[in-house]
């Protein structure tokens, strides 16, 4: 029954996100700009489900999970970039940054990027790898609790740094951006967006499907298990470094599509995405959504952005200071974040009504024991 | 010729200067009910340790099985895969989990990461938990949190952990801690039926329960083994007293 419900609300909401909000979009009651805004914070929730895979659900507290969802968005950037073609500033068939280093033919590396199908595939292989090759190493050596944490974040600034240099050819500090065309659709159409909008819906469900199904097997009775007890997994013939490593590709994996979406959305992508602050920014979403469930990183990352988005505008000053209040009001006092005060609060409601006295109703109460001072001479003509 | 399924040789362990474990000798025959007793600091657990993996012996061999396989060169989970269980001095259970969900943890099986994604529980497996959950008491709270449980009672979800790996070697420490007294005789008897099958070590302080299930008595002194006997002969043994008594008397 209780499965059955879930099913429904995800359905619910998955065709208002999907398919209603576009539709009044096309209509012109939902702007172009919601419509964009919202297909970033669907992207972003991506995201931080990846995080929430890791860290609620395996005890891995990455702090570099922005690393694979900027490559991912990298990796998109790159097919993006190539579709300028000659509609550049400099009107040359290579990107312009490279025209401005100097270059006058297109880097070997660039060159498979012009096909889309490629592009995908790098979009999953490039993230997967590096976490694949990152994981391998850090697993294997027992890299545990907040040393792990600290080794992401390394990587993820060491990554950074990388990108911010010009002679890597992926744009330095700039990165990636003027995009014109995706599978030659002009970008800055609304039609465009819209259909980028759906297909970010469309992942996150997808995702959330998954991480539905992955949680709910044995896998994921392991993975908690590694969580709540790695000593005892190891100790019951698990080899917890190889699930890890699992949980840790497929979550490097999930951001990168995530990342892949992002970026031609929002026009842009560029190395202070892999800085260390928007993966720290990505655990407080998960936080304050309620780390452990797969609802609450979509929450949280929805109503954190909104919150970002709002109170940029109105107090620039004082986001930073907004953020880390959250953050220290969750871990104080909503440990299971919004999505558990909204459990708690409905448990409490309704044991709140079970307890109020009711004048019993005998006739039309079948679960009369429950109630209090029951009447059994009533209950026994 | 005597099948040893446990043969533990010269092995010494020092952590930071302190000699734990020195020079060893330990050797036990298969379907043997051992039971090691010692004061605090003897090397108990770090025995256990050295067999199951969790730490390396500075020198010594420990070998195990008919086959002799050397224990020193693998790790937690390829020696758990020989047939080797533990269970730990602290009651080691999934607490997030449910009753049932520890048990199927620890059934026997593949334990393989891709055969984890399409794991189903067969029928087999489920009366085979209802049956361990019976065994230890657990019938009522199968679906109950494992960290819902009192402290006896994630002693006995251990315990059926183990059963339900169904090893040749079980390590068992301190099974008795935080036990009523008919608690305590019950895992006795359980511990009981289940030597001859299963080769088993029991760690254990309390000298009742040591009286209730030991045939073999292994006393452990500063690492090393001090005698090796009936318990009769080991309560008796006087340099045995002289470690347990003895230095009582010079805290009174």
């Amino acid at each position: 029954m209780k499965r059955k419900t879930e099913l429904l609300a995800v359905a619910i909401v998955a065709i208002l996100v999907i398919v209603i909000l576009p539709l009044l979009n096309a209509s012109g009651i939902v702007s172009n700009f919601t419509i964009n805004l919202y297909g970033k914070y669907l992207s972003y929730a991506v995201l931080a489900i990846s995080v929430d895979l890791l860290w609620g659900y395996t005890g891995l507290l990455s702090l570099g999970q922005c690393l694979f969802f900027t490559l991912g968005g990298y990796m998109m950037g790159m097919y993006l970039m190539r579709m300028i073609g000659n509609l550049g500033q400099y009107h040359m068939a290579i990107p312009d940054f490279l025209v401005f280093l100097g270059w006058n033919t297109l880097p070997t590396f660039w060159k498979p990027f012009a096909s889309f199908p490629f592009a995908l595939m790098m979009v999953v292989l490039l993230p997967g790898l590096l976490a694949l090759v990152f994981g391998f190493l850090a697993f294997r050596s027992r890299i545990r609790g907040v040393y792990f944490s600290i080794l992401t974040q390394a990587l993820t600034y060491g990554a950074c740094l990388l990108f911010f240099r010009n002679n890597l050819l992926m744009g330095g500090n700039n990165g990636f951006t003027d995009f014109k065309l995706l599978l030659q659709q002009d970008l800055r159409l609304p039609a465009t967006q819209r259909m980028l909008y759906i297909s970010t819906g469309i992942l996150l469900l997808l995702t959330y499907c998954f991480c539905r199904w992955l949680t709910k097997t044995k896998f994921g009775k392991v993975q908690r298990a590694i969580r709540d007890s790695e000593n005892r997994v190891l100790f019951s013939g698990y080899a917890a470094a190889n699930f890890k490593l699992f949980v840790f590709v497929a979550s490097a994996i999930i951001a990168a599509l995530g990342g892949a979406l992002y970026t031609p959305q929002v026009g842009i992508i560029n190395p202070s995405e892999m800085a260390t602050d928007k993966s720290l920014e990505a655990v407080v979403w998960v936080a304050v959504g309620g780390r452990g469930t797969l609802v609450g990183p979509i929450v949280g990352a929805i109503f954190v952005n909104t919150l970002k988005s709002w109170a940029t505008r109105a107090y620039p000053d004082y986001w930073l200071i907004i953020l880390g209040g959250m953050f220290l009001l969750v871990v104080l006092f909503l440990p299971k974040g919004i999505v558990g005060l909204i459990s708690d609060c409905g448990g409490w409601i309704a044991e709140k009504f079970k307890t109020t006295p009711v004048v019993p109703d005998l006739k039309q109460t079948p679960d009369a024991d429950s109630l209090p001072n029951p009447q059994p001479a009533i209950r026994n003509p | 010729m005597k099948n040893f399924i446990l043969t533990a040789e010269g092995v010494n362990k020092t952590f930071d200067g302190f000699k734990a474990i020195s020079d060893l000798n330990f050797y036990m025959d298969e379907g043997e009910l051992r039971t090691v007793i010692g004061p605090n600091g003897a090397g108990k657990t770090t025995f256990l340790d050295l067999i199951t993996g969790r730490s390396k012996p500075d020198a010594g061999t420990i070998q195990f099985g008919r086959e002799s396989t050397e224990l020193t060169k693998l790790n937690e989970y390829q020696i758990y895969r020989l047939g080797i269980g533990r269970k730990f001095q602290t009651p080691t259970v999934y607490v997030d989990h449910t009753v049932f969900e520890n048990i199927l943890l620890s059934m026997e099986g593949s334990r393989g990461v891709f055969s984890a994604l399409f794991a189903r529980v067969t029928p087999a497996q489920r009366e085979r938990i209802h049956d361990i959950l019976k065994t230890v008491g657990l019938g009522e709270k199968i679906d109950a949190k494992a960290g819902s449980l009192a402290h006896g009672q994630k002693q006995w979800l251990e315990i059926g952990m183990l059963l339900a790996q169904n090893a040749k070697l079980l390590l068992v420490d301190e099974p008795a801690a935080g036990m009523t007294d008919e608690e305590t005789a019950k895992t006795g008897e359980l511990l009981l039926s289940l030597a001859g099958r299963h080769s088993i070590i029991v760690i254990e302080h309390d000298m009742v329960f040591v009286r209730q299930i030991a045939k073999k008595v292994t006393v452990l002194h500063q690492g090393t083994i001090l005698c090796e006997g009936s318990v009769d002969e080991v309560q008796n043994n006087e340099r045995v007293i002289e470690v347990y008594l003895g230095r009582k008397h010079h805290h009174n």
